[in-house]
């Protein structure tokens, strides 16, 4: 075993892991000169712009793009039959969701249109504008159909059935048992309940949508120039649907502008864009514009849950029961499908928590309204929000101040591995240190005085506290069991070039969360090399090992132990050729800030610049069967858990204006167990971006629909974002459990900011309001619900 | 999204715009600050044809006193230049509170009081200004120039009293009196965004007791809406609890608010009446004395 | 097709002349007629910030200004900035405190910031957010940047970072 393997020396020599290390590929961020898609620029490059539809369910009975090919610049007017020759149909279901169904979707529907915004018909032109003055001039002709708009009615006869042939609108539904639960309600000392609302919701990522996908009819080859989480995963869609080999695809992906979940799925628009470079030979670029994003980027979280807890008279929980019913759209998203979702708020509700009895239901209906896929914290926000809202409730029930009676139920430390009521297997998780250093950070007590004495002037100040779990380093058992061709494993090459400099290609992707950061430290630290000499490479797949990329917060967990392992593997082999050269046995050399030194005494031998010189340029002076191989891959894949657990929990303290029902947030606070931490600078300020999308969804973050389906935000002039004014300060806090499945240890920590944001918001305006006897449970929280629950309008 | 095909002009001269404008038609749009017009072009909701650019025109600039009575502002007075303008600051400080409340520093930096004001969008903040300040419109055509007073300048939503081929040139403020008191008060969800509603407010104070009270109220109807009902109430009245919850009650026949995506009617009417005490309470400076 | 009109005008001190399209914002002209591809359209309806540029020294949304109307302007973009060295403290900052992820709002951010410590050299953490309440950032939750923002007025003003 490595001494890396032990974190509690930050100190070693040459050690990077656990530093607070800035990002190498910052510089070119801030001086504006990175390279997003949209900066790149293509001889003959041409662009599009899609004319979407304006109804929710309609046949299509025409496509008119004359007009459009008279606008001069205007090059090609593409529709769903065009392309239906040039690209196969896809259907998002996953085998290992039982009994998942959706219909087979199109790059551009061919006689129906489903949602608003749907993609209808492509115009290419020789500029954006000129592309928009086309396709404003395109005339789809309709027949309007009745719309599934409503989730609660979606399973009712009497509502149109989006997919005739699926037989109903229901894609997916699960139920999630064990133990007894109706008898534990039945012996219950007391029960609460509620019906919880998270409001249908987006990512918009500041860098839209955007690909670039050029076709070299000569070389028969594609080259796709696409901002996305997942490059490999795309190399094989493209390739598939059309009709090209895996090899002659090649997915390059600079830098991203934000993804979130937004940029790893399967958009149709997209695809459409890369079938037309394709057909028409020549780069085509597409760069979705804010109005569109707003109805074509995938929505998330559309739930309705009603929710119930039982506990006994000591104040612990026996049981919890849920029903989950969440709308999707008329298609499930490819390849991820538009299932994981609701399946991950019955596994994960209920989580940090030690109880027996467990029933939970969901079910997953299609509607005329845009897709919804996986977004930042998949599920978790859900379940959080569930759950803790639930704790609250269960503790005014008994009486309990809402820390102590967290403390009689989460699970205790020290007592793992175990398996929850919901069926997740942990290996280690840490709430109680949590909760405690997240009491001693805030100072809950004094918190708790001052938010007294205020009251008593007339000041409605609440904390709230949300526990939680997330689910992070996944196995191949979140969507490799189900078929689709997503890689759960990862790899790293790392090689050693003439001057001693080291190269650290990933499959692992930065999105700016770091990536290229802690791939370096990883691989400085791993090979023995100031870090200055690490250079990373991501997001090609021409030259990158094959993996994931970036989702469910496995790049440091998955891709950094492969990095480890690569890097580790280098230094062997250094220090093999070392031996030779030195005449010294290997394992009495180590290999530290790139000197071949003598282990122990810490003596200089040799700089490997040298041994890299003499290896590439006199070869001939090593012994003859000597391996020179300073190039090493390895790959890493979890095998004993599906998926590692990270643990934390958030609080919030704000102050409600009960006259407007205007929530001003004073502070938060989150502790989070992410095991090993590698760059905390990092870790912290993914927690705090995580919980800034988690407070938006809280307060501000919402796409309605009317009655028709029309979605009713066009624009950021209604769909509100957090901004700077009234986001708080959020202090972050660690624990440390690192996963014993590698020997990095670390797990995943981009989501655990918005897992628990929403419900320790949420909890924070209830405590506020609970001595005005009223509560809010439907997301955002708006001035008009927290007004119309204090009965003023 | 990109704007439509469009035709520039620049005018160097007033009568230049004029004789520009005449030329492109009456669906030409002026273009001032640009910073709500450009958007709407973004969105394609517009097909003006020709943009008449009148940014230059160093007769619509300009902040100055004119006699001991009255601060005229050109036109194409920035917010930011508002704001920060020793004149402004000094006699229309209703105006100077106003200024930080709109957009953000980016955008106030290139809007413009005229772009505002012709602009009138009934959630923004210098009409309602306008309106309780008593301010004048001066709206000038090729040939002629008039007054229109700021309460009868803005006639629905997006509507103004400005006829065809004629623009502000200027706005007009009388100077505040002595022991005038203004305030304008809003509720956004967040800093810079249109009000879910708004008053600007001001009055004269004698003693305790409010003479002259001004109540214009924003965001909750087509245009900047007086307070008729609920200003006769408080009239020549002290600011007492009484007072401010007739007041509040009279604002039920005031303000008939149509719902928008932050709430129903009801719950605006209700924002109104959280403003109209909480205006009142600066104008009698009875939260200056809770602070105290 | 959108007419036609000729500017000249200094971008980045350096002076430039074009014919552009008269729909043309700044935006899209410093990115497709200058490649200045520093500058970023986050929404191209004013609200996002990514596009913030400086117009004749003071800070604009280039997505809310048309390029014909720039004839005689100075305009300064992020590269501009960066060239010069004007925001050195601003972009070190940045890159220390991690105040950047993704960096497709940082353009437009930094030049924001650097317009607030402009007219107001030691801002309150309040001051800070307010003045920046016109850029989205989605990645960092903002705390970082204040932060930044903050530690470079400390420093300017020679005080130790707060």
């Amino acid at each position: 075993m490595n001494e890396i393997a032990d974190p509690g020396s930050i100190d070693r020599p040459n050690s990077y892991i656990g530093k607070s290390v800035p990002r190498p590929n910052v510089k070119k961020l801030v001086e504006g000169r990175g390279q997003y898609v949209d900066d790149i620029v293509l001889p003959r490059m041409v662009h599009v712009a899609l004319v979407r539809s304006s109804l929710a369910h309609a046949r299509i009975t025409g496509i008119d793009g004359a007009d459009a090919l008279d606008v001069p610049g205007v090059l090609a007017v593409f529709t769903g039959g065009d392309l239906a020759a040039h690209c196969a149909p896809w259907v998002g279901v996953l085998a290992h969701l039982k009994g998942m169904k959706s219909a087979p979707q199109r790059p551009l529907p061919i006689d129906r249109a489903t949602w608003v915004g749907e993609a209808l018909a492509a115009v290419v032109a020789e500029t954006r504008a000129i592309a928009e003055d086309g396709a404003a001039r395109v005339r789809v002709s309709y027949e309007t159909l009745p719309a599934a708009v409503d989730m609660g009615t979606a399973l009712e006869a009497g509502t149109a059935i989006i997919h005739p042939e699926l037989g109903d609108n229901l894609c997916f539904e699960r139920v999630n048992e064990t133990g007894n639960v109706e008898q534990a309600f039945a012996a219950a000392h007391k029960v609460v309940e509620a019906t919880f609302h998270t409001a249908r919701h987006t990512g918009v990522t500041l860098e839209p949508r955007s690909i670039l996908a050029d076709y070299n009819r000569a070389s028969g080859k594609l080259t796709v120039y696409h901002s996305t989480q997942a490059p490999h995963m795309m190399q094989g869609v493209f390739a598939k649907h059309l009709g090209l080999p895996e090899g002659d695809v090649r997915v390059i992906c600079a830098d991203v502008g934000g993804s979130y979940g937004i940029k790893v799925h399967v958009y149709p628009d997209e695809v459409a864009v890369a079938a037309i470079a394709k057909i028409m030979g020549r780069p085509v670029k597409f760069i979705a514009d804010r109005l569109e994003s707003f109805s074509s980027d995938i929505h998330a979280r559309d739930h309705r849950i009603k929710g119930r807890m039982a506990v006994d008279a000591n104040g612990r929980i026996t049981a919890i029961d849920i029903d989950d019913l969440t709308g999707i759209g008329p298609y499930s998203v490819y390849p991820r499908t538009s299932a994981v979702e609701g399946n991950q708020v019955v596994s994960l509700v209920g989580g940090p928590y030690d109880f027996a009895n467990y029933h939970a239901k969901t079910a997953v209906v299609f509607q005329n309204k845009t897709p919804t896929s996986q977004y930042r914290a998949v599920g978790h926000p859900i379940a959080t929000a569930i759950t803790e809202g639930l704790v609250d409730l269960a503790a005014e029930a008994v009486g309990l101040d809402p820390v102590e009676f967290r403390r009689r139920n989460l699970m205790a430390d020290g007592t793992y591995p175990r398996t929850s009521a919901a069926g997740l297997k942990f290996e280690g998780l840490s709430h109680i240190a949590s909760l405690d250093k997240l009491l001693a950070m805030m100072d809950y007590a004094a918190l708790r005085s001052e938010q007294e004495r205020l009251r008593g002037e007339g000041i409605h100040r609440g904390i709230g506290l949300a526990a939680f779990i997330e689910l992070t380093n996944p196995s191949p058992f979140m969507y490799g069991i189900g078929g689709a061709r997503i890689s759960a494993q990862d790899g790293c090459t790392v090689r050693i070039d003439p001057d001693g400099s080291v190269v650290a290609a990933t499959g692992v992707t930065e999105q700016g969360q770091g990536t290229e950061a802690i791939m370096r430290q990883i691989v400085a630290e791993g090979v023995g090399v100031p870090i200055e000499q690490v250079r990373v490479v991501t997001g090609d797949t021409l030259t990158t090992p094959y993996g994931g990329g970036t989702w469910a917060c496995r790049g440091t967990g998955i891709g950094g132990e492969a990095a480890l392992q690569s890097a580790i593997a280098v230094k062997g082999a250094v220090l093999a050729i070392a031996g030779a050269m030195l005449q010294a046995q290997p394992e009495t050399l180590d290999l530290t800030n790139g000197e071949i030194v003598e282990r122990g005494t810490g003596r200089a031998r040799m700089p490997l610049a040298e041994l890299a010189r003499i290896v590439y340029f006199r070869g001939d002076t090593l012994p003859a069967d000597l391996p020179r191989e300073l190039i090493q891959t390895r790959h890493f894949i979890t095998k004993q858990y599906p998926f590692a657990f990270t643990n934390g929990i958030q609080a919030s303290y704000l102050e409600l204006d009960v006259e407007t029902g205007l929530v001003k947030l004073l502070k938060h606070w989150c502790v989070e167990d992410c095991g090993r931490v590698i760059n905390p600078l990092l870790v912290d300020e993914q927690v705090r971006g995580g919980i800034v999308q988690g407070i938006g969804a809280a307060l501000y973050e919402e796409c309605p629909y009317s009655s028709d389906g029309q979605v009713l935000v066009g624009s950021m002039a209604d769909y509100l974002v957090p901004m700077a004014a009234e986001m708080p300060d959020i202090e972050v806090g660690h624990v440390e459990t690192p996963t014993r499945e590698s020997l990095l240890g670390a797990k995943g920590a981009g989501e655990a900011g918005t897992a628990g944001a929403p419900a320790a918001i949420m909890n924070a305006i209830n405590d506020a309001l609970r001595p005005l006897r009223a509560k809010v449970l439907a997301q955002p929280f708006t001035p008009e619900r927290i007004l119309a629950a204090l009965g003023k309008v | 999204m990109k704007a439509p095909p469009l035709s520039y002009v620049r005018a160097a001269t007033l009568s230049e715009a004029f004789q520009l404008w005449r030329d492109a038609g009456p669906d030409a749009r002026l273009l001032a600050g640009g910073q709500s017009l450009l958007a709407t072009l973004a969105f394609r909701l517009s097909d003006p044809g020709t943009l008449v650019d009148i940014v230059r025109l160093h007769e619509l600039r300009g902040i100055s006193q004119v006699g001991g009575t009255t601060i005229r502002v050109g036109a194409l007075a920035t917010h930011a230049e508002l704001g920060r303008h020793d004149l402004i600051r000094r006699h229309l400080p209703l105006i100077a509170e106003a200024v930080p409340l709109i957009a953000h520093a980016a955008v106030r930096n290139r809007g413009t009081i005229g772009g505002s004001l012709a602009f009138a969008d009934p959630a923004a903040e210098l009409p309602a200004c306008c309106v309780a300040l008593d301010a004048m419109i001066v709206a000038r055509n090729a040939a002629d120039e008039r007054r229109i007073p700021a309460a009868q300048f803005f006639t629905g939503l997006y509507a103004t009293a400005l006829r065809p081929y004629e623009l502000i040139a200027a706005v007009e403020f009388p100077i505040a009196k002595p022991g005038e008191r203004t305030a304008v008060l809003e509720l956004a969800r967040r800093s810079g965004d249109y009000a879910m509603a708004g008053v600007a407010a001001k009055t004269r104070l004698a003693g305790a007791t409010l003479i002259e009270p001004q109540l214009v109220f924003f965001g909750v109807g087509d245009r900047p809406v007086v307070a008729e009902r609920a200003m006769a109430t408080i009239s020549g009245q002290q600011a007492l609890p009484a007072t401010i919850a007739a007041a509040q009650a009279a604002l039920a026949a005031d303000l008939d608010p149509p719902a928008d995506r932050h709430g129903s009617g009801r719950t605006k009417r209700h924002f109104a009446r959280v403003l109209l005490a909480r205006a009142l309470a600066r104008l009698a400076g009875l939260d200056e004395a809770r602070a105290a | 097709m959108s007419a036609e009109i000729a500017i000249t005008l200094t971008v980045n001190g350096e002076r430039v002349a074009r014919r552009v399209e008269a729909r043309r914002h700044l935006v899209d002209f410093l990115r497709l007629d200058l490649g200045l591809m520093g500058s970023h359209t986050g929404c191209e309806h004013g609200f996002c910030g990514a596009c913030t540029v400086r117009v004749n020294g003071a800070i604009v949304r280039g997505c809310l200004v048309l390029a014909a109307s720039l004839d005689g302007a100075q305009v300064e973009t992020i590269e501009g900035v960066s060239d010069s060295g004007e925001i050195r403290d601003l972009q070190d900052a940045f890159i220390a405190r991690n105040a950047a992820q993704c960096g497709y709002c940082t353009p437009g951010m930094l030049l924001t910031a650097a317009d607030l410590l402009k007219h107001n050299p030691a801002p309150t953490r309040a001051q800070i957010r307010e003045h920046l309440s016109g850029n989205y950032c989605r990645c960092t939750g903002y705390h970082a940047i204040v932060d930044a923002v903050a530690a470079v007025a400390a420093k300017r003003n020679g005080r130790a970072t707060p």
